[in-house]
């Protein structure tokens, strides 16, 4: 077994680990600082497969961006200290079966499926992907890019008025 | 590559989606279905990476699917939470068994 593989176990069982945590705890702030955890994982992940842009832009907009705001609207929405109610014994066994099944159906099909490597070098420098991203040509995606510049657009003006404080009415 | 079989790495991404089904399924806190949506999408996009290295190594769409992917999600996130806080104000408690007006 070399390094490499040894790696990649470690960093396997600490996301594995740690979303199994922050999916069974129940004090909700724990589950959000295990939920960080896990998502660094992810991007260590990324880094052993050497898509170093993804793995960095995995750390700056789900670690920085989105566990911060979870973080925050804990804060706004209730005590973090509490601990949630208890889900139904019933609903706890259904969930767990379902999910048992479903994990050993699906990977029954990607033990048995036999995957043909590609051959081509793999390259995912930065200067490649904002190439890419930015030519309208052969095999660029400038029109997915505009699509979700506008996206973002809508979803942060659509954030600012539904998080609005209506006015007191006046009479 | 890197001596790792893919169906190794596709266990993982895997496992990690169905930890996050069983998050959708037990919790009934907005807050952490949301985080349990965030472990999904990764997982999808742990996919994407994995079989664009692994079979096409020659082309790019597993990365702009994922760079798009992240976006996505960045911009669900901040809209449930916008809708998150704003439904805490008027029924001051976070729980879906609690807002069940448009149910019936």
């Amino acid at each position: 077994m070399t390094a490499s593989q040894i790696i990649f176990y470690l960093i396997a069982a600490f996301i594995l680990g740690f979303g199994i945590l922050s999916m069974t705890t129940r004090k909700i702030f724990r589950s959000a600082i295990w939920l960080l955890f896990s998502l660094i994982g992810v991007s260590g992940l990324y880094f052993w497969l050497q898509v170093e842009f993804i793995a960095a832009v995995q750390i700056v907009v789900y670690v920085g961006g989105i566990v911060v705001l979870i973080i925050f609207s804990i804060f706004l929405t209730q005590q973090s200290g509490i601990e949630m109610p208890k889900a139904p014994f019933k609903r706890t066994i259904a969930s767990v079966l379902t999910v048992l099944f479903g994990f050993a159906f699906t990977y029954l099909l990607i033990s048995k499926n036999n995957f043909q490597a590609g051959d081509g070098k793999f390259n995912a420098d930065v200067s490649t992907i904002g190439t890419r991203m930015l030519s309208a040509g052969e095999q660029g995606f400038a029109l997915p890019f505009e699509a979700v510049s506008i996206l973002l657009l809508a979803a942060m003006i659509g954030c600012i008025v539904i998080a609005m404080k209506s006015k007191p009415e006046e009479k | 590559m890197n001596g790792i079989p893919i169906s190794h790495i596709l266990f993982v991404s895997t496992a990690l989606f169905f930890i996050g089904m069983y998050g959708m399924f037990t919790r009934r806190n907005m807050i952490t279905m949301l985080m349990a949506i965030e472990l999904i999408l990764n997982s999808v996009n742990i996919n994407f990476v994995v079989f664009n290295k692994y079979l096409w190594p020659g082309k790019m769409d597993g990365i702009f699917f994922t760079i798009f992917i992240i976006t996505i999600a960045a911009a669900e996130a901040a809209v449930a939470i916008a809708i998150i806080i704003n439904l805490y104000r008027s029924h001051k408690s976070i729980d879906v068994e609690d807002a069940a007006e448009m149910k019936y």
